[in-house]
């Protein structure tokens, strides 16, 4: 019995921890489409973020690298912003093309940084914070109350993007600007302004998310180690209709998917791992087209401004 | 002498090489309604732009109550009191009522004070609006509610509104200056840009009127008749109505177009837009309908033209219909091909240059050029692409595309939009040649008095139903028109 | 994004930006504590500096590039993004691999154009549930072909650990595909009969795009899918879709091509992000077929040599993608000026 009890814990824990790096990207990426961008370079963000923590955090601790990451990922995307809110040119391509850089340039900057030893597992790493009663509580404590701060940060994060979009007028504008970028402007919104603040926090969180990977999670670097988490969140963005709660909803379930497959292989089922691996993705195709009713999204995303 | 509350002076501007603006200029007084009148084309929009902070004048000062301005973008526009209402709503459709009006006026947004605000503003200017509606699904006349409140709320005293009867029907017009009146009575300033004298007149206080971008006469409108303010838009003597030609209607032909108890879906949206529809048009005929913007014109000229499947009736188009689409820039042409591909991609088939499944576009473009020179085109060549042409040039290019193969049936969406008098007048003649060559005719057109002018028979699209007036009495239609 | 340029000259353009970043490249690897010069001598030699580096290497590299950049162009033409090569390309070679495999008895005039055929279907079949997805659900074809590049991969690695999996089952790859399903090679060189491939596609797209009415009406559902559909004779879904379905269909023969010229065999890792370069040669070549062989040969010889940069000069390989992505943000940006600069020119007055 308590064994069961022991494996759901562990279920539950791993799933909202895989979750934190996935919430992290999407919702800077709802910032991001709600301001009627789609910014492809949060992958490449991700992956600069996950280096710029690693190389961070051994030069100054942890909360170093959290902030080099922050910085890293900030950085891919204002260069993303030029391109395609400044520059207005197409939005997908460019954000292809900074994932594909960032690609180069992380594996670059590793293997002169690391040289052929690798990163290895001598990076400082962020431990989980118990959080005092709560984490007592059997079952959901250990869960949901015993994560590294990330985690907590991530989740707060939630109400938070909900009462800036819903409830602020700097969140009305925004989303005016999603929703017709013509019809902003003539509102008086600086659209540009507001859609390159928009991508470029999209980015830095994306670069907090990279660190998650690194300094929560696995404690070590490796080339493309993000493997495409970047792409679901994006796919997250969708599932959750564009709003910070169902984001949350759909990084939870993406988390408790690829959870699952810790559990399978503590139990020591025979079905391949690479079926676990393949899940996570063939989950956001079928959520993407199960998603129920039309799903309906700002109205100007991936449209450059002045076309129609 | 109190200073006039907007005056704009020795205003130039030009894009690029066509001169918009020379030397206008604007005194617009508080507590009255000033007209600007113009036929298209004349700087009318241009001058109203620059005021509202959509353009920068090349040269030319800006004074706002007595005080020098510089306006550079909307924004500034509005802290100085100024606002603009455009021809185009710009509200957001997929936003509500209320925060269109809360982005614009910058007010906060808490659901129910604004709610509550929103009610109170609509309320104390006779111009109730539910502010829980999306803006997208509101009828055009309250849209264009909504632009004015939002101008108000963001407490605008100079109202700047560029013709904002154009989409509105006789009475609906009315009762829109009627409360623009009000407004201007209440100490504010209101002008309004119109192409229609007899609104100008009625209405305002003082005129304005402009041609080719300099003014041709200011004064008040007690001392201005039709003939002196017509003279001064088209710069001569007034020209005499077009004579309509008769007699082009061939009865003894079957029914070019026949339509009977015809439903259509709406164009993109859930809804019926048109019911129980019945219409003949035979060969040689002109039918124009009237109708104000959302009553089901569009679905039934599409249905006709063979885009949209009906839901149920019957539908009998005899022979292959060439359609003008109402928006020239993005459903007519493809802007960055040239004018040849632009041939091809409207003539298909049946295109210069084409054999089977093969072009040559050796072909295409001798063609095309010949068709330029045809129906003078002002172009650099076939070559050129479309997007380097003048919208009157534009249009000519749609429409030459769409008669160069004689076609028996021509269904066109207000054909003659943003064109000035002669290249509206060429318009008006190409058709009628089609008509007399044989061709069925069936348009729409927001203005009224052009429908009157060139049609053999009037219909009247009105709520998705389809009427024919009695009489053509420009009243009657009027009235029709907003269903009552 | 359509294959039009402006007045000003369409190889210039290309050519400065190219420059311009290699440029870029020898900076980065001076401050970066590298002799730029060895790098770039290194490089040269790599790619182009003998007959042998230039049909073994940059050839050989070439022609999965060309290859998947007619692909994207075919799909781009029509208006639809196809980030899903990747994905295509492995679908086609564990066809082709799990097909070769079994060939043994076959002539090659049979076998080879059988290999080409299935993984034609297979990168095909692999883009159809973005398609689906796209016409049914208005799921952006983006982000659906993104994500089944991933499933791909991991059902590579499956599919090399289990039914395909070599007989003696020590490595993860497939047993080496039979001697008939191997594609000819030109005589003391490892090029491959792909590349004769890649120019004939080249041609005959080119000829597609230029001289039919199908060809053309693609172009004008990619740049106006309103006005094409204005007319009437144009069903825009269906000419997209089909374009898009067709590009998944080369990306899945590039894949075979893979198996049968170079690798012999289906294993993980077999396509080094090609089709991402592929998005550059692709915009390089402004979607032109035939200066898209010219720019396939560019990036071919771009990544060849980066090889011979890392094996000489110890300069990480994996920076010639830094160097793709400064290419194609900088032929975004041109590009994006140009259309400014267009719709200026035809804004009218009032």
């Amino acid at each position: 019995m308590t064994d069961g009890i022991e494996l759901l814990a562990g279920f539950l824990a791993a799933a909202v921890r895989v979750a934190t790096p996935l919430l992290l990207a999407a919702t800077g990426e709802t910032l991001a489409e709600r301001s009627g961008v789609i910014n492809l370079g949060i992958e490449g963000s991700m992956l600069a973020g996950a280096l710029a923590a690693a190389i961070g955090s051994s030069a100054g601790g942890p909360w170093s690298g959290l902030a080099a990451a922050l910085i890293a990922g900030a950085a891919l995307a204002a260069v993303f912003a030029l391109v395609s809110v400044h520059a207005r040119a197409d939005q997908i391509i460019a954000g292809t093309a900074i994932t594909l850089g960032a690609v180069g340039l992380t594996g670059a900057v590793y293997r002169s940084y690391y040289g052929t030893a690798g990163a290895g597992l001598s990076i400082p790493t962020l431990a989980p914070v118990e959080v005092p009663l709560l984490a007592e509580i059997p079952l959901l404590g250990a869960a949901l109350f015993a994560q590294p701060v990330t985690t907590y940060f991530a989740v707060a994060l939630v109400p938070v993007t909900w009462w800036f979009l819903f409830r602020t007028r700097a969140g009305l504008a925004l989303r005016a600007v999603g929703e017709s970028a013509e019809g902003a402007r003539a509102a008086g919104v600086r659209v540009r302004a507001a859609r390159t603040l928009a991508v470029v926090a999209g980015g830095a969180l994306a670069g907090l998310a990279g660190a998650t990977l690194v300094l929560a999670q696995v404690g070590t670097f490796s080339e493309r180690m993000t493997a495409g988490r970047g792409f679901i969140a994006i796919a997250i963005v969708v599932l959750g209709r564009w709003h910070p709660g169902g984001v949350l909803a759909a990084a939870l379930i993406f988390g408790a998917a690829t959870a699952l497959q810790f559990v399978f292989q503590a139990s020591g089922t025979a079905v391949p791992y690479q079926l676990f691996l393949m899940l996570p993705y063939v989950l956001a195709l079928l959520g993407l087209a199960g998603a129920v009713g039309r799903v309906r999204a700002p109205r100007d995303l991936g449209r450059p401004e002045g076309t129609s | 002498m109190i200073p006039p509350a907007l005056q704009l002076r020795n205003i130039h501007k030009r894009y690029g090489s066509t001169t918009a603006l020379s030397g206008a200029a604007l005194a617009a007084g508080w507590g009255e309604m000033h007209a600007l009148l113009g036929e298209n084309g004349a700087g009318k929009s241009t001058l109203l732009r620059i005021a509202g902070g959509l353009e920068r004048a090349d040269q030319g000062t800006i004074e706002v109550g007595g005080e020098r301005a510089v306006i550079r973008s909307p924004r500034d526009a509005r802290r100085l009191g100024i606002g603009m209402v455009h021809q185009h709503p710009t509200s957001i459709p997929s936003l509500t009522v209320a925060e269109n009006i809360a982005l614009t006026a910058g007010w906060h947004v808490r659901p129910r004070e604004l709610q509550e605000r929103v009610l109170q503003l609509s309320a104390s200017l006779g111009l109730p609006i539910d502010p829980d509606s999306y803006a997208g699904r509101l009828p055009i006349a309250l849209k264009q509610r909504l632009e004015i409140l939002k101008a108000l709320a963001a407490r605008a005293r100079i109202l700047l509104l560029d013709e904002p009867t154009a989409v509105l029907a006789p009475l609906e017009a009315e009762e829109l200056l009627r409360v623009l009146a009000d407004f201007a009575r209440a100490g504010n300033a209101v002008v309004i840009i119109t192409h229609k004298l007899r609104e100008a007149l009625g209405s305002a206080a003082r005129v304005t009127v402009l041609r080719h971008g300099a003014v041709t006469l200011d004064g008040l409108t007690d001392s201005e008749s039709p003939d002196s303010v017509s003279r001064a838009m088209l710069g001569g003597a007034v020209p005499s109505a077009t004579p309509a030609i008769r007699g082009t209607v061939r009865s003894s032909e079957p029914p070019a177009i026949r339509l009977q108890a015809l439903d259509v879906a709406r164009d993109g949206r859930y809804g019926i837009a048109l019911r129980g529809a019945a219409l003949t048009v035979m060969p040689g005929e002109i039918v124009g309908i009237a109708a104000v913007e959302g009553a089901g014109q569009r679905e039934l000229m599409r249905a006709v033209a063979g885009l949209i499947e009906p839901l149920r009736g019957v539908l009998e188009v005899r022979g292959p219909v060439a359609f003008v689409p109402e928006d020239r820039t993005t459903e007519g042409l493809i802007l960055p091909l040239s004018l040849a591909e632009n041939i091809v991609l409207g003539m298909g088939e049946e295109a210069p240059g084409v054999t089977g499944a093969l072009v040559s576009w050796k072909a295409a473009s001798a063609a095309t050029a010949d068709l330029i020179a045809r129906f003078g085109m002002t172009a650099a060549g076939p070559e050129a692409q479309a997007g380097t042409l003048s919208g009157g040039n534009q249009q000519k290019l749609v429409l030459a595309r769409a008669l160069a193969r004689d076609p028996k049936v021509i269904v066109a969406e207000n054909p003659t939009r943003g064109l000035d008098v002669s290249a509206a007048a060429e318009v008006h003649r190409r058709l009628r040649k089609a008509a007399a060559g044989g061709a069925a005719i069936l348009f729409h057109s927001s203005d009224l008095d052009e429908l009157l002018a060139i049609s053999d028979r009037l219909v009247v699209a009105s709520g998705g139903t389809l009427r024919e007036p009695d009489r053509r009495d420009r009243e009657l239609v009027g009235r029709m028109m907003i269903g009552a | 994004m359509n294959g039009r340029t402006g007045r000003t000259s369409r190889v210039a353009g290309p050519l400065l930006i190219v420059a311009a970043s290699l440029a870029g490249l020898a900076a980065a690897l001076v401050i970066a504590g590298y002799d730029p010069a060895l790098a770039l001598e290194a490089l040269w030699r790599g790619s182009l500096g003998s007959f042998d580096a230039f049909a073994s290497g940059t050839l050989v590299r070439a022609t999965p590039l060309i290859l998947l950049a007619l692909g994207f162009a075919l799909a781009l033409r029509g208006g639809m993004l196809n980030i899903g090569a990747e994905g295509q390309f492995l679908a086609g070679a564990i066809v082709a691999a799990w097909l070769g495999v079994h060939l043994a008895g076959w002539p090659s005039l049979l076998a080879i154009p059988a290999m080409w055929a299935v993984a034609f279907a297979a990168g095909l079949i692999w883009v159809v549930v973005p398609v689906v997805l796209r016409v049914r659900y208005g799921v952006l074809e983006v982000i659906s072909t993104l994500l089944l590049n991933f499933v791909a991969e991991a059902l590579v690695s499956f599919m090399v650990q289990g039914p395909l999996q070599e007989r003696s089952g020590i490595y993860p790859q497939s047993d080496p595909i039979a001697e008939a399903a191997r594609l000819p090679l030109l005589p003391g060189t490892r090029l491959h009969l792909g590349i004769v491939l890649a120019v004939l596609l080249a041609a005959a797209l080119w000829f597609y795009f230029s001289r039919t009415l199908g060809g053309f009406r693609l172009l004008a559902v990619g740049t106006g899918p309103r006005a094409a559909a204005i007319t009437g004779r144009i069903d825009v879904t269906r000419t997209a879709a089909l374009a898009l379905l067709v590009s998944g269909g080369i990306a899945g023969l590039a894949g075979a091509a893979e198996v049968g010229g170079v690798a012999y065999a289906l294993y993980p890792n077999l396509s080094p992000g090609y089709g991402f370069t592929a998005i550059a040669v692709a915009l390089l070549a402004r979607l032109h077929p035939g200066a898209i062989i010219v720019t396939g040969v560019l990036f071919g010889a771009l990544e060849t040599g980066a090889g011979a940069m890392q094996r000489d000069a110890g300069i990480p390989a994996v920076i010639v993608y830094v160097v793709e992505a400064v290419i194609i943000l900088a032929l975004l940006l041109a590009d994006a000026r140009g259309r400014t600069a267009r719709s200026l020119a035809g804004a009218g007055a009032v």
